[in-house]
């Protein structure tokens, strides 16, 4: 069942991707300003937008794993967690070659920037956790404690370098300007290529998911096996 | 009020332990010096731009040398199974927390009250100007370094590459606290008074106290016990 939904979802992720490819490569025109780069964004920003529903979704689980020990939310949280730092490097890698061409640097101490990194940093330092701890249940309860520590501690990140100047080019969604920063048809685009993102987030997700199972199945049966 | 004795049993018993062993504390403290010479190889000491990012440098090195101490405070609990003896002793976890955070604290600060002088001494810096206001941001930046170091270093005790976690660990939590530092801790060394902007860091330094004490009083329960 589950089998079947992974190739269903990876089917339309993989179509909506190429029709988004055509969209934003040969449909779209140059943007005025800032010529063919612009079109990194189509990437970047829905990227960023899945990398942090994946950490938001891996601090839902933790918090769930802590109030049933259940390790099915576990597996779910290492999985979304993962699966966000791999698109949150999407995000400071696209950034960086925007900013080569834009702002002629690659990187700048920037409001946005510095609280990607650390984000960044923080949940690698939870994938390497999982990794010191041997124990299932043990390694579960400290990367949740973990889980819970990084994203209090990425809000806070976000508020208080917020405060000092910023050069990050402001929103553009209408959703967050109320429109007119952005043509209809490149927002259009935006959204679509974050439906396609999630799409492929989901998949890589389940997979992962599976293959956590199936590792603490094999976890199981060599300490059964030991145990004789 | 039980509560209140318990952690004050932990705070004695940790200060008493660390101040006749004195281990962790000269190490820190040696470490502290160690930073501060580097840093003179690193920049002209003598220029006015240390004035400038004194702030930043001078957190970096409490930074540091306070995970040393850090680092052993539930470390020194393993031998001998006195850790399960603590945790099997009729007194909360979070009791156990606080105490054992407030004796690092204290030990933390001293190590910041012993290097700030040597650092004025070795930098030709006047940093008495605003000695209360620096006192303050002292106190509130170093508790947010001794909640978050003592929580992960319950956190990584019993793991097998527990020296190489802890400052990976930590140093990302810190980042906001220490920004909100060494944002406010500059100018007052130059002897700017604290008001307008500075106001600010302080009050990022006091929410972050109040977050991560709550969470980590909240979460140490399942760390030590599960």
């Amino acid at each position: 069942m589950r089998e079947k939904l992974i190739y269903l979802l990876s089917a339309a992720a993989a179509v909506l991707l190429v029709r988004n490819l055509y969209v934003i490569f040969l449909a779209l025109p140059d943007e005025a300003q800032q010529g063919p780069i612009y079109r990194i964004l189509f990437v970047h920003l829905p990227s960023a937008i899945t990398c942090f529903i994946g950490f938001f979704a891996a601090g839902v689980c933790s918090a769930l794993y802590l109030g049933t020990k259940n390790l099915r939310y576990d597996a779910v949280a290492a999985a979304s967690t993962e699966v966000g730092l791999a698109f949150a490097t999407v995000v400071l890698v696209t950034g960086s070659i925007w900013a080569r061409i834009i702002w002629g640097i690659w990187w700048t101490w920037d409001a946005r920037l510095t609280s990607m990194l650390v984000c960044w940093l923080l949940y690698a330092a939870y994938l390497m956790l999982r990794n010191a701890v041997t124990e299932p249940t043990q390694r579960a309860r400290f990367s949740a404690v973990l889980s819970i520590f990084a994203f209090t501690d990425v809000i806070i990140v976000w508020k208080s370098i917020e405060w000092w100047r910023t050069q990050h080019p402001g929103p553009v969604l209408s959703i967050r300007t109320g429109g007119g920063r952005m043509d209809p048809d490149m927002e259009s685009a935006i959204y679509w290529n974050l439906v396609a993102l999630l799409l492929f987030a989901v998949v890589l997700v389940l997979v992962r998911i599976r293959q956590e199972e199936m590792r603490r199945e094999i976890d199981g049966m060599r300490q059964a096996a030991h145990a004789f | 009020m039980d509560f209140a004795r318990h952690v004050g049993v932990i705070f004695g018993k940790d200060l008493h332990a660390e101040l006749r062993s004195k281990e962790a504390i000269n190490a820190s403290l040696s470490f502290a010096l160690v930073i501060l010479l580097l840093f003179s190889f690193a920049f002209d000491p003598t220029a006015d731009e240390t004035r400038d990012i004194a702030g930043g440098l001078l957190w970096i090195v409490f930074a540091f040398a306070g995970t040393l101490i850090l680092n052993r405070s539930f470390v020194r609990e393993l031998p001998n199974d006195c850790l399960d003896g603590l945790i099997a002793a009729p007194i909360s976890s979070a009791a156990l927390f606080l105490g054992k955070a407030l004796a690092n604290f204290v030990l933390v600060l001293a190590v910041e009250l012993i290097s700030l002088p040597i650092f004025g001494i070795f930098y030709n810096v006047r940093w008495t100007q605003q000695w209360w206001s620096l006192l303050l941001v002292m106190v509130l930046a170093t508790w947010a370094l001794t909640v978050i170091g003592t929580i992960f270093s319950a956190l990584t005790v019993n793991l097998r590459i527990r020296e190489l976690m802890l400052p990976i660990l930590v140093y990302p939590i810190m980042i906001p606290a220490l920004l909100g530092a060494m944002e406010v801790t500059g100018p007052l060394i130059a002897g700017k008074p604290l008001e307008g902007d500075l106001l600010m860091g302080l009050r990022l330094l006091v929410g972050f106290d109040i977050i991560f004490t709550a969470l980590s009083v909240w979460l140490v329960e399942t760390i030590l016990v599960g």
